[in-house]
């Protein structure tokens, strides 16, 4: 997996790239600890991110329960296979998916 | 049939993923069902690394077995870790709001709900866990 950052005053994208899952999920858990603290605004682009499983969900989870207190989040470009996981989990009914 | 051996270790989850899609890839099984079985896979073999196996690190026999001229697929782990049953715990509550929500607990409400059929069984000393996914193209 790559993780690409691009900051623009308080507004943060992650661009994520291959598969989030237990061997990737905890580079992306260490990033939202540390890059987050004067966001307002946080846009996850999965436009290159081929597969997510649990362990990357319980990050997305993880950064929402941030953004929830200081701002807003929301995933964009994600495939149709990426959303139909947000389906089944329920996530897309707490997270904006665009 | 394909069967790994393989120790049940984090380290060894791409192995395992290779071993899985190499098979699904040859029943041309479509992206989509092909994501959802990965899912299950990673999440049965993370369970048995994680509780099966909490001391020390052991085997786990993974078979993959095409049914019905690929037209459905069945995957089996079987260990010799602490008795472990993955489809005894409750399903979390999807509705509840991003406050309320754990942060965790979806992997295996995953499997139960993506696959078609699932099977555990706790037996001379082995965990045996079985699923069956239907393959529709």
């Amino acid at each position: 997996m790559t993780i690409t950052k691009e900051q623009n005053g308080t507004a943060l994208t992650i661009f994520l790239s291959g598969r989030l899952d237990t061997t990737t999920a905890p580079e992306l858990e260490s990033e939202i600890k540390t890059c987050l603290a004067d966001i307002k605004e946080l846009t996850f682009h999965f436009g290159n991110l081929e597969y997510i499983s649990s362990a990357g969900l319980r990050v997305i989870m993880a950064a929402q329960k941030i953004m929830s207190k200081q701002g807003s989040m929301c995933v964009i470009n994600a495939s149709e296979e990426v959303k139909e996981i947000f389906e089944v989990t329920g996530f897309s009914s707490i997270i904006d998916i665009k | 049939m394909s069967e790994l051996n393989i120790a049940a270790t984090i380290e060894n989850l791409n192995d395992v993923m290779t071993f899985v899609t190499s098979i699904l890839e040859e029943m041309s099984c479509p992206v989509k069902e092909q994501m959802t079985i990965e899912i299950a896979v990673e999440e049965m073999f993370v369970n048995v690394a994680h509780y099966a196996y909490t001391t020390k690190t052991g085997m786990v026999r993974i078979k993959c077995l095409p049914l019905d001229n690929n037209k459905a697929v069945e995957i089996s782990f079987e260990d010799e870790g602490v008795p472990f049953n993955p489809l005894a715990k409750e399903d979390p509550d999807t509705t509840l709001s991003v406050e309320e929500r754990p942060i965790g607990g979806l992997g295996i409400y995953m499997v139960k709900k993506s696959m078609d059929n699932v099977y555990y069984e706790y037996k001379d000393g082995k965990n045996f866990f079985r699923m069956r996914k239907n393959i529709s193209a």
